[in-house]
């Protein structure tokens, strides 16, 4: 790893302060993935800004008809909390599936999010919970926010600060996961929401994505049946030395069909 | 350079490191506690895990800067002054969980935290998923799960001694 200066700011304006000073600075919050990529000096940050001293990035709270979880709310905070498990069920068990155990002590949804790798499990969730993603400067639609492999909305300086997830009538998630790495090989997340049925489909393709002919069919028939003939077209796909892009392709209908019979 | 303040196994130390320094680093080159071990270094392999504040981390994925004020546990930190090992060790030693010995630090960092979040008691099943940040290549597994299995008994008071592996 090359060596950088350390900065732990107490306010979110202090951080965007550093980051807005310091193009090569980076975030840091879990460091489950960061401090990976930096190990393989990936990536020469010139300044980490530890985000872990700011108490308003924290928490996860119900507003009305939504949940609010704060960017460094930790994965297994998330999975342990009574008032997600209420809400969004399906969110809270996607949490407890990412990684492991001593991952989920330290992992962030900010940081998820933010880094948007493809193999993520959040960015599904994000994605068909129709979520709004605040920053420090705007609020992003979730439709607006995953741009591609590892690229959001976000500009440089620009900091992740909550997540708003609308709570859903129903909402399930399903995936297969590489048996070494455990990383997602294909994964969907379904969901009946206001703005109608969404399914989010993750680790199949560069970014998550939207199945349109999924949730049209799910629209007219709410159940596993619904999509169990729908195939998935493997043209933009990953195929790699895990899966090719065909199998993949045949995953994202297996598991689209599991979390809709794990929706309920 | 940048200090660190951190309490290890109930001692308080100050320490210069670097901003790269990474907490098992620290750990094992400046505090010579070289029973945590180094073994993927890309957070798989849980050769690694200690506690901090009561979780267990991969301390190769943690900057020693990331815990400033922490207390922190180590595999040196669980048996008592006089020797006697933490039931966890023990059920390791009694049920032959271990081979070559180079995860087991991880395995018993990792198999405290696991029953400590589940005083309700876990199943074999449970206990193997609860593993799944710790690899070992050499026992299969199936000693490590009995051990953890029968050092929960004791670790919640529902046995006052270890049952014996010839039980």
């Amino acid at each position: 790893m090359y060596d950088f200066a350390y900065h732990k700011p107490a306010s979110v304006a202090d951080a965007v302060k550093l980051l807005s000073a310091d193009p090569d600075a980076r975030p840091i919050s879990g460091g489950q993935t960061l401090l990976p990529a930096l190990k393989h000096r990936l990536n020469k940050p010139s300044a980490i800004i530890d985000l872990s001293g700011i108490a308003e990035l924290r928490g996860i709270r119900r507003e009305g008809d939504k949940l609010v979880i704060g960017a460094l709310t930790k994965h297994v905070e998330v999975a342990d909390s009574a008032e997600v498990k209420s809400a969004i069920p399906a969110l809270a068990q996607l949490a407890g599936t990412i990684g492991d155990t001593q991952v989920r002590n330290r992992g962030t949804m900010g940081g998820s999010v933010s880094n948007n790798d493809p193999a993520a499990d959040y960015p599904a969730a994000v994605l068909a919970l129709d979520a709004t993603i605040v920053t420090d400067k705007r609020r992003i639609a979730a439709d607006e926010f995953f741009l591609g492999m590892f690229t959001t909305a976000l500009e440089p300086g620009e900091l992740l600060v909550a997540i708003e997830f609308p709570i859903p009538e129903k909402a399930g998630y399903a995936k297969m996961k590489n048996p070494a790495s455990r990383y997602v090989m294909a994964g969907a997340f379904v969901a009946k929401t206001k703005s109608g049925v969404r399914v989010a489909i993750n680790g199949a393709g560069p970014c998550v994505f939207r199945q349109t002919e999924m949730e049209q069919a799910l629209t007219a028939n709410w159940s596993p049946d619904a999509v169990a003939s729908i195939k998935q077209p493997a043209d933009d796909l990953n195929s790699d030395i895990h899966g090719s892009a065909e199998y993949r392709a045949h995953l994202v209908t297996v598991m689209a069909k599991r979390a809709v019979a794990a929706a309920g | 350079m940048p200090q660190v303040t951190l309490t290890v196994n109930g001692k308080t130390s100050t320490v210069e490191v670097e901003g790269r320094t990474l907490l098992v680093e620290l750990l094992r080159e400046k505090l010579r506690l070289t029973g945590t071990h180094v073994g993927c270094d890309t957070s798989q392999c849980g050769a690694c895990v200690v506690h901090v504040n009561g979780d267990s981390v991969k301390s190769c994925t943690m900057l020693a800067l990331q815990a400033e004020g922490a207390e922190v546990t180590t595999i040196e930190g669980l048996a008592k002054p006089d020797g006697t090992l933490h039931p966890m060790q023990e059920a390791f030693r009694e049920y032959h969980a271990l081979q070559c010995g180079f995860c087991t630090p991880g395995m018993v960092m990792s198999a405290i935290d696991l029953v400590q979040k589940h005083p309700q008691g876990l199943s074999e099943k449970e206990i193997r998923e609860g593993l799944e940040g710790n690899l070992c290549r050499c026992t299969g597994y199936h000693n490590i799960v009995k051990a953890i299995a029968a050092a929960q008994e004791v670790m919640h008071g529902r046995r006052s001694e270890l049952a014996s592996a010839a039980e």
